[in-house]
């Protein structure tokens, strides 16, 4: 009897680290049938009490006729809805933990000109902030160094993923330029207008340089390449060698810009180097010059949404307006929140803009499958269709409503853990144990 | 004639102190879905405004001849949105050379001016609580302002028989700006604790030399009293009761540490503000009667924020704590009812709690609710009207209305809503706000300094 007590302990000593391994909850993957659900495909109209199958990392089936694979987790979507995946066009998610202390922060290299820098080598894939933003069903967010003229290259992530690369969408990396700008920087700005011209065409001066350097080190380059026994080899200058991409119209040209008359000059610049590739961010006064915008044929991540108007003179609302009128005006726009830690709030950004103007669909589109055009990988995500990536979450409703809640997250087909620290902080302290008492071990 | 002279003088000051009574109207509200957030919804129900006040709140109501009528049909009417903390309409926010400065006031330094009053009228929000900031450990006087927004004189903003209430402000900003940044007391969380000790002893002692005074005058005229100090005069008034102090912290131990301090000198009422850890303390919360002021979801910006949940409003309003969101950000403070909405997805408050945090619970944490906060008979008409539920993401506020009086309509108002071009500024240039902008502006001032000596402006939010 002793004996059998003796083997039952160690028997349940053996048996612990087993049971605290499966209390960590950790994304899977497998085979998936989500049943009975209304699915928003957004490029392919709406599928009331539908099935979607997922597969390792893809969705293989889509529809009302759908088998369900006997080796399938079934989950009875009844009631809910299922969207792509959300992507957010512009946040430092990642890159930075807390925002007041300088050693948690890696968006910002030193220099103007940095353009060799990649942030998704500083990208922190166990972030704290990272689950906390994606169970609200954003999967996808391009992350970007800020700073100077040329702070880097930006990538596109998953908000899943051990590694940078693990998390890294279709090799996506934009550079970024933050074009030279003929507005104030904030209230306590108090420039006279003729020195913040002059401060604006020594920038101008300066990009101009350095990008007539960087096509000359193109041709150069080039000339090697063709030839290399003929022709030297280019200098090790590692700023121009990053830049090489760009000028060949191999990688995007990423420029934030937000004042009417710096997107002008922008347009105008772009249209002089012959880029073919250029993406705008930001934006914010974009509704001036939509017409123009729409012309030179030039994307636009828009945003922050939930953002103050840029002159005082403006109408309380234009920047809940802007990506309205923009995409009125033409202009393929995807939405951004410059936001790290509320990178979740991008349902709400998006559906700011539905209600000043955008409606819902076009904002739906905007932070689907119009920046995975924008960024070419929709092919990967950005839709619910057969053969992309099972990138996409389950809801109880309409995904702009702050009510509305979020029940599935699946990422490169991994059903994420809904789980963070938030989450755990709330069921902690919800109703704390001990409450008031004192000395709780004398109870 | 100097006489003639100083007559003229006194009525003059008499006609300009008549000028501020405020200008008050009538209205009739028609047909509205009416939240009165303390008496449940009420469909179809038109809403009598006499005189600045709520008249009459019922079905299908007699117009009284000669006021406008509102037809709010397939809309919904709110109380006027209370942000419990703004630093909006004042043209300094800072008094950071020294730990305690409790003698300045931000009521002195009201600007009517400023267009966010307007941009907050835009969002609903018909008081604000303005206030010192957080540089200090004991800061400056506050002032509970009502946007009326037109008016020009900056007495006319002043919420008349608000409550007088002060800033405190725990942990990391004031021991940066005066621990880190000029080597005085505090640079802890300790030091910061003495300092408000040490404050209250000093107005004891304070008071007790002016009781002394107060009886040996009594036997003797020719007594000397006590040297005047405006500093200790405020701090006595705390101390009195008089005024409400509102706390900017974040962390649980510094929340229970005020707590233990308030409750030595006898003070009982308190407000947390921001106080991102609130909801670690609720219980302690609840029973000392202190409430919270905090943000629904900003986190991270800094260490002391960053164990941080957005479930806090709803930790803390199951635990019996009076809880408010608020904004401290001229651009937040304009959707004040998205913030509550988030609620109803971090701990699934029910709508009526969502709406009080930003209507009713604020009114009684700063001492208003007698006065607003709900759709109540009697109460000021300060009204909002929306176009949907003001919970749903796809609502827009279209009248905002202040003691009877529209000072925000969607559909009316132009474009350009200054009151006046700011002639510091020839020339109007756009600015350029960037990402997460939504800086706090409880060390504007700060910031300054910070950006002349070439740091990162962006750094302090």
């Amino acid at each position: 009897m002793k004996r059998m007590l003796l083997l039952w302990i160690i028997g349940w000593l053996l048996s612990l680290p087993a049971v605290q391994a499966t209390d960590v909850p950790k994304a899977r993957r497998g085979v998936f049938a989500l049943t009975n659900a209304r699915i928003v495909t957004v490029t392919q109209g709406v599928i009331e009490r539908g099935t979607l199958i997922i597969r390792e990392d893809r969705i293989v089936a889509i529809g009302t006729d759908v088998e369900i694979p006997p080796d399938a987790e079934v989950i009875d979507c009844t009631g809910l809805e299922i969207y792509p995946g959300f992507i957010d066009s512009g946040t430092q998610l990642g890159l930075i933990e807390i925002g007041s202390l300088p050693e948690t922060r890696d968006y910002r290299e030193l220099g103007d000109l940095t353009p060799q820098v990649d942030a998704l080598t500083a990208v922190n894939p166990n972030s704290v902030l990272i689950p906390v933003n994606r169970v609200n069903g954003i999967t996808t967010v391009i992350t970007e160094p800020e700073g100077g003229l040329l702070p880097g290259k930006a990538s596109l992530i998953n908000l899943f993923g051990y590694t940078p690369e693990q998390m890294h969408v279709g090799g996506v990396r934009l550079m970024v330029l933050d074009f030279p700008s003929k507005g104030r920087r904030g209230r306590w700005d108090r420039r006279k207008p003729e020195d913040i011209e002059k401060a604006f065409r020594k920038a101008m001066d300066k990009l101009n340089e350095v990008w007539d350097r960087a096509e000359r080190y193109a041709r150069i380059d080039s000339a090697y390449r063709a030839n290399p026994e003929k022709n030297p080899k280019p200098l090790y200058v590692p700023e121009m060698q990053a830049l090489l991409p760009v000028i060949r119209g191999e990688m995007p040209l990423m420029i934030k810009v937000d004042l009417a008359p710096d997107i002008l000059e922008a347009i105008q610049w772009v249209k002089k180097r012959g880029l073919k590739r250029v993406i705008f961010s930001g934006v914010a006064e974009g509704w001036r010059v939509a017409d123009k915008i729409a012309e030179a044929g030039i994307p636009c991540l828009v945003g922050p949404v939930l953002s103050l108007p840029t002159r005082e003179s403006d109408r309380y609302d234009k920047a809940y307006a802007n990506a309205g009128l923009l995409h009125a005006a033409g202009v393929k726009i995807a939405i951004r929140t410059g936001e790290a830690e509320n990178v979740r709030n991008l349902p709400y950004h998006a559906g700011f803009a539905a209600t000043y103007g955008l409606g819902r669909e076009a904002a739906l589109r905007a932070v689907t499958i119009n920046p995975a055009e924008i960024f070419g990988v929709d092919d990967l995500i950005g839709s619910l269709e057969v053969g992309k990536k099972a990138n996409l979450f389950v809801t109880d409703g309409d995904p702009f409503e702050p009510k509305t809640r979020v029940r599935y997250v699946f990422i490169d087909g991994y059903m994420i853990p809904m789980d963070n620290r938030q989450l755990r902080l709330y069921q902690e302290f919800l109703h704390r144990q001990p409450g008031l008492e004192l000395h709780p071990a004398t109870h | 004639m100097l006489r003639v002279y100083l007559l003229a003088c006194c009525l003059l000051l008499g006609l300009t102190t008549g000028a501020h009574a405020q200008r008050k109207g009538d209205l009739f509200i028609r047909n509205g879905t009416v939240l009165t957030v303390t008496n449940g919804t009420l469909k179809n129900t038109d809403i009598l405004i006499r005189n600045g006040k709520i008249a009459a709140i019922g079905q299908n109501l007699k117009v009284p001849e000669g006021v406008e009528v509102i037809d709010a049909t397939g809309m919904y009417v709110m109380p006027g949105i209370i942000d419990a903390h703004s630093h909006i309409a004042i043209s300094n926010v800072n008094e950071a050379t020294n730990p305690v400065t409790a003698e300045v006031s931000v009521g002195d330094v009201l600007n009517p001016y400023d267009i966010r009053i307007y941009r907050a009228l835009a969002g609903g929000v018909t008081v604000s609580h303005v206030m010192h900031g957080s540089a200090n450990v004991i800061g400056g006087q506050n002032e509970t302002i009502k946007h009326r927004y037109g008016e020009t004189d900056p007495d006319a903003l002043r919420m008349e028989g608000a409550p007088r209430t002060i800033k405190f402000a725990l942990g990391e900003n004031p021991t940066r700006v005066h621990g880190r940044g000029h080597n005085v007391p505090p640079l802890s969380r300790m030091g910061v604790e003495f300092i408000i000790r040490d404050a209250f002893h000093k107005a004891q002692r304070y008071m007790e030399a002016w009781e002394r005074y107060e009886q040996e005058r009594k036997r003797n005229p020719r007594a000397v009293p006590p040297a005047y100090n405006e500093r200790l005069e405020v701090l006595a008034d705390i101390l009195r009761g008089n005024i409400l102090i509102h706390a900017h912290s974040y962390r649980a131990d510094e929340i229970l540490m005020l707590l233990r301090v308030l409750k030595d000198f006898g003070i009982q009422r308190v407000v947390f503000q921001h106080a991102n850890e609130a909801f670690k303390v609720a219980p302690e919360l609840a029973a000392f009667g202190a409430m919270a002021s905090v943000f629904a979801d900003w986190w991270a910006y800094k260490f002391e924020v960053y164990y941080s949940t957005a479930y806090n409003a709803a930790i803390l309003t199951r635990n019996g704590v009076i809880t408010s969101i608020n904004s401290d950000s001229p651009e937040l403070n304009r959707h004040l009812y998205h913030e509550a909405a988030k609620t109803l997805k971090y701990g699934g408050l029910t709508e009526d709690e969502a709406l009080a945090l930003i209507t009713i619970n604020p009114a009684r944490q700063l001492g208003i609710e007698d006065r607003v906060g709900s759709i109540e008979v009697g109460k000021d008409a300060d009204l909002a009207i929306f176009s949907a539920h003001p919970l749903s993401i796809y609502t827009v506020c279209k009248k905002t209305i202040v003691d009877g009086i529209v000072r925000f309509d969607a559909d009316r108002d132009p474009d350009d809503m200054r009151l006046r071009v700011d002639p510091e500024r020839p020339v109007e240039l756009a600015i350029r706000w960037g990402d997460r902008q939504h800086g706090h502006r409880c060390l504007e001032g700060i910031d300054l300094i910070e950006f002349l000596t070439e740091t990162l402006q962006s750094e302090w939010q």
